[in-house]
């Protein structure tokens, strides 16, 4: 009783009713989530870099610079290089008209930023194969012209587009709402246009919670499956990306060099974590 | 720092699409890309029939080819190069998901069964069981996988080209032992269906089923399948049984006549397709485990392939036949599956 009567005086910020739990509920619960996470996130990881390195450190080098693995590689950072500025540029977009301004169909633009979240991703991918396919609405003329859209880098590019539309959007609003209106207000009866106010007022106010957005939409692009699955047709070299290469290299029951390749891509993930704990603190200390 | 930050994206992006166009213009000199869309086993096979097809069309014409597969469900092959994969060649696992592909924008020349030797099938399968080593269950024949403590592993013949051979397999054996009594044949099936453990959507899905996650005492399996999992993951695992019965599975292929004619790679589509029905191309067939067509290449590998009665697809009418009595909406399958 006084003990934890004591430490709630000198940390007023923490939650003080998670100090009155008795201490074996608090070690248990604790425990509890550790081994969660022990089991759930831990092992996983472990085994996935421990099956990659089984037969060496040579077979694992191999694997990834194997020419298919490569083109997978490029294939996946070409995607990630195109879509995320796009879907940055849409989020900043987006937010901005949502939060700053009041209009008609608000809550409508909402909730379709949303969609992508709600609708499964393989869904997501058929729409494209229904409106780009080849019996689709547009896909006859576009194959005429050789341009084709799925089963091609711009359908890939499409599907991962639509997957990760909410991200940076979804990051900023809640954000820029919280902010208001009263700085951009300010800037503009000091006579600013709205592109100096959104660049010298908006922009370093949002700039932490955008860099947080970002690292998440890349990190769904990069690892996106079921939207890219159905557009991709599986071409190996060519429109496979990394995480469609994974499961081909599976199905070949070459279990090493999938784990290796999965492997790289668990590294991409954790650098993106490591990233994004940087701007966290950052975010704390500024 | 932003400066630099926008310079070293704008650097990579470069580096990206540049190295895109380079691997690019070194194709276009003289290389000509032939996409061959394939079914779930044929990986190993292909990569092999590919290496050895682009050796000898350099030597015969100097033009470099490279070919560029897809694999996957043969159904859900077929319906991609409906919606517009560019495949050149097809080369599935039925007969009746080429026609799927020839019925749609006049993709596949009518008459395409008969454009190549042998119904266009240029090796061909059957189907087999794969047991645990000393088979424990004692597995011999179909009559066994009815039994009530036999747990049987076999992918979804809705959307497997591979389990559909499976089934009209067990269905021939059934029409045999029961004199063709449709009452009887449907009540073996049910029984058998009822054994099933796991019903995957693939052939390669229900072989990693059965082998990875140790699951169920026998795959029905392609001969070919089953032996690569001999090799793959030891013959110590697992034996082959082969039935009294079985089916002569005819993966065929065909040339994607529209797609070869826009991209002007009839020829080397031709000649590609052509390859497999040479005596090399037919070796590799068999050292995949492939049925060869050829009669003096079968001899060579008689070791390995077992004499077996075999039904054809012809004993069912041909694939538009068998798809609607047994496979589409309604039918026998529907019937012997949903009221288990």
């Amino acid at each position: 009783m006084v003990i934890s009567l004591d430490s709630s005086k000198q940390s007023v910020k923490a939650d003080p009713t998670s100090l009155k739990e008795p201490r074996i509920v608090r070690i248990a619960l604790t425990t509890l989530s550790l081994l969660f996470l022990f089991i759930f996130l831990v092992m996983p990881l472990a085994v996935i870099f421990i099956s990659a390195l089984r037969k060496g450190l040579d077979v694992y080098v191999a694997s990834i610079t194997e020419s298919d693995a490569l083109s997978a590689i490029q294939l996946t950072l070409l995607v990630a290089v195109i879509a995320v500025p796009l879907n940055t540029l849409f989020g900043i977009i987006a937010a901005w008209c949502i939060t700053k301004f009041n209009f008609k169909g608000r809550n409508l633009l909402i909730t379709i930023i949303d969609l992508p979240f709600a609708v499964s991703p393989v869904i997501a991918g058929l729409v494209f194969i229904l409106v780009f396919g080849a019996q689709g609405l547009f896909g006859e003329w576009f194959l005429n012209h050789d341009f084709p859209i799925v089963f091609a880098l711009p359908g890939i590019l499409l599907a991962s587009l639509f997957v990760t539309v909410p991200f940076v959007a979804r990051e900023l609003i809640p954000l820029m709402q919280a902010q208001g209106t009263q700085e951009e207000e300010a800037s503009v009866s000091l006579g600013a246009n709205g592109f100096q106010t959104f660049w010298h007022v908006t922009l370093p106010n949002i700039k932490w919670g955008l860099l947080y957005g970002v690292i998440l939409c890349n990190a769904r692009v990069m690892g996106e499956f079921g939207a890219v699955s159905v557009v991709s047709g599986h071409v190996r070299g060519l429109t496979n990306t990394m995480p469609l290469h994974i499961e081909v290299l599976y199905n070949e029951y070459q279990f090493t060099a999938a784990f290796a390749v999965a492997s790289l891509m668990s590294l991409l993930a954790i650098l993106t974590i490591i990233i994004k704990n940087i701007i966290e603190w950052k975010t704390a200390h500024r | 720092m932003k400066k630099r930050a926008v310079t070293v994206a704008a650097l990579s992006l470069s580096l990206l699409l540049s190295g895109c166009s380079s691997s690019d213009s070194k194709g276009n000199a003289e290389t000509v890309n032939l996409l061959n869309v394939s079914y779930d086993p044929t990986r190993e096979l292909y990569e092999d029939i590919n290496t050895a097809f682009a050796k000898e069309w350099k030597q015969e014409t100097g033009q470099n080819v490279k070919i560029q597969q897809s694999h996957g469900g043969s159904g859900k092959q077929g319906r991609a190069v409906i919606d517009g994969l560019p495949a050149d060649v097809v080369t599935l696992a039925l007969a009746y998901d080429i026609d799927e592909v020839a019925k749609n924008r006049h993709l596949i020349d009518k008459g395409w069964a008969d454009e190549y030797a042998d119904h266009s099938s240029p090796y061909t399968s059957t189907i087999v069981f794969l047991v645990r080593k000393g088979n424990p269950k004692n597995i011999q024949d179909w009559d066994d996988l009815v039994k009530s403590d036999v747990s049987v592993i076999t992918p979804n013949p809705k959307t497997s080209g591979g389990a559909r051979w499976n089934y009209l397999a067990a269905w021939g054996y059934a029409a045999k032992k029961y004199d063709n009594d449709k009452l009887k044949i449907e009540n073996f099936m049910k029984q058998l269906y009822g054994n099933v453990q796991v019903l995957d959507s693939g052939a390669r899905a229900s072989t990693t089923t059965f082998t990875e996650r140790g699951i169920g005492d026998v795959l029905i399996s392609w001969e070919n399948e089953a032996y690569l999992s001999l090799d793959e993951l030891g013959h110590d695992n697992y034996e082959i049984v082969t039935p009294s019965m079985s089916i002569l599975a005819e993966p065929p292929v065909a040339v994607v006549d529209k797609n070869a004619k826009h991209k002007g790679t009839e020829k080397v589509a031709e000649a590609y397709l052509d390859f497999l029905y040479t005596k090399e191309g037919q070796k590799i067939a068999a050292e995949n485990y492939y049925r060869p067509r050829d009669k003096e290449i079968l001899k060579d590998y008689q070791k390995q392939f077992p004499k077996i009665d075999m039904l054809t697809i012809r004993d069912f009418g041909d694939w538009n036949k068998a798809q609607a009595e047994h496979f589409s909406d309604g039918g026998t399958f529907d019937k012997i599956y949903t009221t288990n």
